[in-house]
């Protein structure tokens, strides 16, 4: 059985003030396995932050049906750790305090919660800013405190909508090593969104590309890579072929958006 | 000057000071000048022979006790009832869709109008002041907790619910402390309108106060009196001001850093 299957999920919003009413998806069929790290690729508006949103239970499919272990996804749940493109840490807690906040609302005991934090925090490389605010920290610190946030609630999926998006190039990078390093480390099932191909590639075993609007599965892309994965993975004529490959896939649809508008 | 750009701290405060020295300066030019008539307004030095006066023999520190102890009396009562119901009108919409109209429609009648009223409900003792004070204060501080709490950043809460968070988590660990600045914030201005309604509610059937004091005063054209109780209500505001923002700087030193 699959960690995750997302079966014929569909997502339609309804008209504004009498319009016609907007696919933003249609059906889709996904089977996630454990320990996949997926990323889904596609143009903007192409229904994948709202797949991903259905996945995490804050938004219902209008179609089909999402099961995590065989269970049915209805709401959200600590289950399934998210992070978000926007800057989410709660600006009244620290670094620490945002980092136990799913473990606080659990009742863990506190010497427990600090033990994780602890751990999640050498992780993440922000040993010495237990105690910061996160209005203290650069936008690269305060997405992995995102990320030490949703892993320390031990999730059996980790959900990312393009949580780099907003960093610049050379934080990035760095941060798309951060993140595979911790999954290479932890081994968890990851569902990552984003636009960016040469991203996609690098971090994922398994690219899902994505049609313009209305979203659907269009190729679905085996990244066989080694692990761990350095940077200069990026300059190899395998990676690059790849990357070939899929501009290809995702010019097509960028056009359909483009001649659309 | 540049936009926006801050200035040092000590320029600040001196600044601030600056304009007190200045307004002082020409009321005591008008009047002391002999350019405005003393019937009509004191000028600065008889204004302080007044109100010593006022201290000294005419027990002015019992009035202020008794004016300070209505305002805050009242809006705490009003604060009381007010906050709570704010924030489940902003927490739950339901809540919020059956008390807002009239909640909105209320805070547009005149605490004063309803003096009167409360006369004959209350009489002229001292729960009619609080009551004019509870009226003025709370329909507006349950609509502006309400938005406050109502305007809590989406994404946070989302975040919380993917943390596990229950409703009442959601509740209480994010729409709580992300509205705490903002409640803050509201009961620091609505005191100040408070101040308003105790002097109203002074100036008419009372027998004691600040207001009380200004209303003999008058009787007597007496202007520095007035200017005298007048100025006492501002330092006073000034002061609990103070204390307010020193406090909320404190408790939330997360939205200032």
């Amino acid at each position: 059985m699959s960690k995750l299957a997302i079966e014929d999920v569909g997502r339609t919003f309804p008209g504004v003030r009498g319009g016609k009413p907007t696919v933003a998806l249609e059906p889709v069929s996904l089977r996630v396995e454990d320990n996949d790290f997926i990323t889904i690729l596609g143009p903007s508006g192409c229904g994948k932050s709202t797949l991903l949103r259905i996945v995490a239970g804050l938004d219902t499919p209008s179609t089909g049906r999402v099961m995590l272990d065989g269970a049915r996804v209805v709401a959200p749940g600590a289950d399934r750790g998210m992070v978000f493109q926007s800057y989410t840490l709660f600006p009244w807690l620290t670094v620490r305090e945002n980092i136990c906040f799913g473990l606080r609302e659990k009742g863990m005991p506190q010497k427990e919660q600090r033990e994780i934090a602890a751990h999640y925090i050498g992780r993440i490389g922000l040993a010495g800013f237990e105690n910061h605010y996160p209005k203290m920290l650069s936008g690269g610190m305060q997405q992995r405190t995102a990320i030490a946030r949703a892993l320390a609630n031990d999730p059996k999926i980790l959900l990312l909508d393009e949580p780099f998006g907003a960093l610049d190039n050379q934080t990035r990078a760095l941060m798309q090593e951060l993140l595979l390093g911790i999954w290479e480390a932890e081994k968890k099932t990851v569902l990552f969104v984003t636009h960016d191909i040469e991203e996609a590639i690098f971090m994922a075993g398994r690219v899902v590309v994505m049609s313009a609007r209305p979203g659907r599965i269009k190729a679905d892309v085996a990244v066989d890579l080694p692990h761990p994965r350095h940077y200069t993975l990026k300059t190899t004529p395998e990676f690059s072929a790849l990357k070939a490959r899929l501009t290809e896939e995702i010019r097509v649809e960028a056009l359909k958006v483009a001649v659309a508008a | 000057m540049t936009p926006l750009k801050p200035i040092a701290p000590g320029r600040k405060a001196a600044l601030g000071i600056a304009f007190f020295v200045v307004f002082v300066a020409v009321w005591a030019a008008a009047t002391l000048g002999g350019f405005v008539s003393k019937t009509f307004l004191a000028d600065p030095l008889t204004m302080l022979r007044e109100g010593w006066d006022l201290f000294a023999k005419f027990g002015f520190a019992g009035d202020i006790a008794i004016t300070v102890w209505r305002v805050l009396g009242g809006f705490l009562l009003a604060a009381v009832c007010a906050v709570p119901l704010g924030i489940a009108m902003g927490a739950y919409k339901p809540i919020e869709a059956f008390f807002e109209p009239f909640v909105s429609f209320a805070r547009y009648l005149p605490a004063s109008a309803f003096i009167p009223l409360l006369i004959l409900w209350a009489g002229i003792g001292e729960l009619q002041k609080l009551l004019v004070i509870f009226i003025g204060s709370f329909f507006q501080l349950v609509l502006m907790v309400a938005v406050a709490v109502g305007s809590t950043r989406r994404d946070l809460v989302e975040a919380a619910y993917t943390l596990g968070a229950s409703a009442r988590g959601v509740v209480r660990r994010v729409l709580l402390p992300s509205a705490a600045p903002a409640i803050a914030e509201t009961l620091r201005l609505v005191l100040g309108w408070a101040w308003t309604y105790v002097i109203v509610a002074e100036l008419i059937g009372a027998s004691s106060g600040i207001g009380h004091m200004i209303t003999d005063s008058q009787a007597l054209l007496n202007t520095g009196q007035i200017i005298f109780g007048i100025i006492v209500i501002g330092v006073i505001g000034l002061i609990s001001d103070f204390g307010f923002k020193w406090a909320n700087q404190r408790l939330f030193p997360w939205s200032l850093a």
